[in-house]
């Protein structure tokens, strides 16, 4: 890569992490006034353990394309399933060269990740418990996964080894990041239960609103500044593009994230009679989402329909995962996060424009395998781990804690204390 | 349930490495990969039934 790429490479890392403030702002006014300061502390806690998990041994076991790794050999070809790198980044160069860049890059990621699940797990799960269970997400299941797509593991290989296009495609993190992270969300709300009083006695959810739709628009503005320096990043680091291409993947992020919120504000104008704030916030993302795996290999207006088959997609599964599967994801993270994402690797495959590479035209396949491997593999993996760690650690706060807020059980003191009306100063004396 | 359907989603997945990789065809390949991808949804139905509410705890949720 050139000099220029490098630093272009590096401007864009610096917004990465906006991507992550946005969501948990998102998230953060989804949520009763009375969780709001734990949400966001939880979310700050889990970004810090990430990157520290990371540090550990995230780096190991994902490793970086062309890095150390453990090869398994099945009817003849290599298949690359763990990187093999050093501990605690002893003996890594960090110095602005490719590998160092996407080592920057995947750590700023697993960052991201570990803020999707606590949308879902929001106002009664436990603070220690969702530290827990981002340590073992960035530790384990999320390295492991981004070594199969970045660290030139067996997907990244499919096309090499099988002749499946490019293999799986995913430069912006789609799969790695958003899928991993919406995942393990609905592992968690299938572990936490729903939060008391969400079913009612015929069995449909009773509406719980979120406290400020100002923090989840603005969040949205965030998160958007921050898919394009994710995305951008990504498309440099992993994709081989050009510097010029940045453009490109700013106008296709953009318009994949107007084009799912205006789908969800027309969808929820027709089916409510009036356009919804937090849905329409949940349409945005998921265009933002689906945007991120071919955002350099779509042309503006494939990537304008993605976002707004995402933003539709986004709406439904909601309605899907709340009425009928009695899913409680107070954010929306599994809809947004793991249907978006998995419909924007499909939407590669089946839109995308890319160089020629080593396998034939079967790019749709080797997408297919990717989110089959999700699916069938890294689904049974987090939820298995998250139900063994909730035996170990309890995730669900007592009942107690559920009725006072999570802010004055766990942390003593609530987001806005001057909302507290005194008795004293208002009453009669 | 819950088990089996986390059992399917692993067959399925198993299917679909399979076809990868003992198929050259391209045409068997895609049809035994997308069959895999049937078990799993098979097995994603199972585990989201496994986890359904039923109706009593469902009145007690709200009794809470």
């Amino acid at each position: 890569m050139t000099d220029p790429a490098m630093t272009l490479a590096f401007v864009c890392l610096l917004l990465a992490p906006l991507a992550g403030a946005g969501l948990a702002l998102i998230n953060c006014g989804l949520v009763r006034s009375r969780n709001a300061a734990h949400f966001m502390l939880a979310a700050l806690c889990a970004m810090a353990i990430a990157a520290g998990m990371y540090f550990v041994c995230g780096f190991r076991f994902s490793g970086s394309a062309g890095g150390p790794a453990y090869d398994l050999f099945v009817a003849g070809k290599p298949w690359s399933w763990i990187g093999a790198g050093p501990l605690f980044l002893r003996g890594v160069a960090l110095n602005g060269s490719p590998a160092s860049m996407t080592l920057l890059l995947e750590m700023l990621s697993v960052t991201l990740a570990v803020v999707i699940p606590l949308g879902a797990g929001a106002e009664r799960w436990r603070l220690g418990a969702c530290c827990a269970s981002s340590a073992v997400l960035a530790g384990w299941t999320w390295p492991l996964f981004a070594h199969w797509v970045w660290g030139g593991g067996w997907l990244a290989q499919l096309g090499a080894n099988y002749g499946l296009g490019r293999g799986f495609v995913d430069v912006g993190g789609a799969g790695v990041i958003q899928v991993v992270g919406g995942l393990t969300a609905l592992s968690v709300a299938w572990i936490l239960g729903p939060r008391r009083g969400r079913y009612a006695l015929h069995g449909m959810p009773t509406a719980i609103p979120g406290h400020s739709a100002v923090f989840v628009l603005f969040g949205c503005s965030l998160a958007w500044v921050g898919w394009i320096g994710l995305n951008s990043a990504g498309a440099l680091l992993l994709g081989g593009m050009d510097p010029g291409g940045v453009v490109l993947v700013a106008v296709n992020t953009t318009l994949a994230a107007c084009a799912g919120a205006l789908a969800a504000v027309a969808i929820t104008r027709l089916r409510f009679g009036k356009p919804d704030a937090s849905l329409s916030a949940n349409g945005w993302v998921g265009g933002l989402v689906a945007s991120s795996a071919g955002c350099v290999y779509l042309t503006p207006l494939a990537a304008a329909v993605t976002g707004l088959i995402a933003g539709a997609l986004v709406i439904f599964a909601v309605e899907l995962l709340e009425l009928r599967f009695s899913v409680d994801d107070p954010g929306g993270t599994v809809s947004v996060h793991a249907v978006g994402g998995i419909w924007g690797l499909l939407a590669v495959g089946m839109f995308g424009h890319l160089p020629p590479g080593p396998g034939d035209a079967h790019q749709w396949l080797a997408q297919v395998v990717g989110i089959a491997t999700l699916i069938g593999f890294v689904l049974p993996l987090t939820y298995g781990l998250n139900f063994l760690l909730n035996r170990v650690v309890p995730f669900r706060v007592a009942v107690e804690g559920e009725r006072q807020g999570m802010d004055l059980f766990e942390l003593g003191a609530g987001a806005y204390p001057d909302f507290v009306t005194h008795r004293d100063e208002f009453g009669q004396r | 349930m819950k088990l089996a359907g986390f059992l399917l989603l692993l067959a399925g997945w198993a299917l679909v490495l399979s076809a990868v990789i003992l198929l050259s065809s391209a045409a068997p390949r895609a049809a035994f990969a997308l069959a895999g991808v049937a078990v799993e949804l098979l097995g994603l139905a199972l585990v989201v039934r496994g986890h359904l509410i039923p109706r009593p705890a469902r009145e007690r949720n709200v009794h809470d």
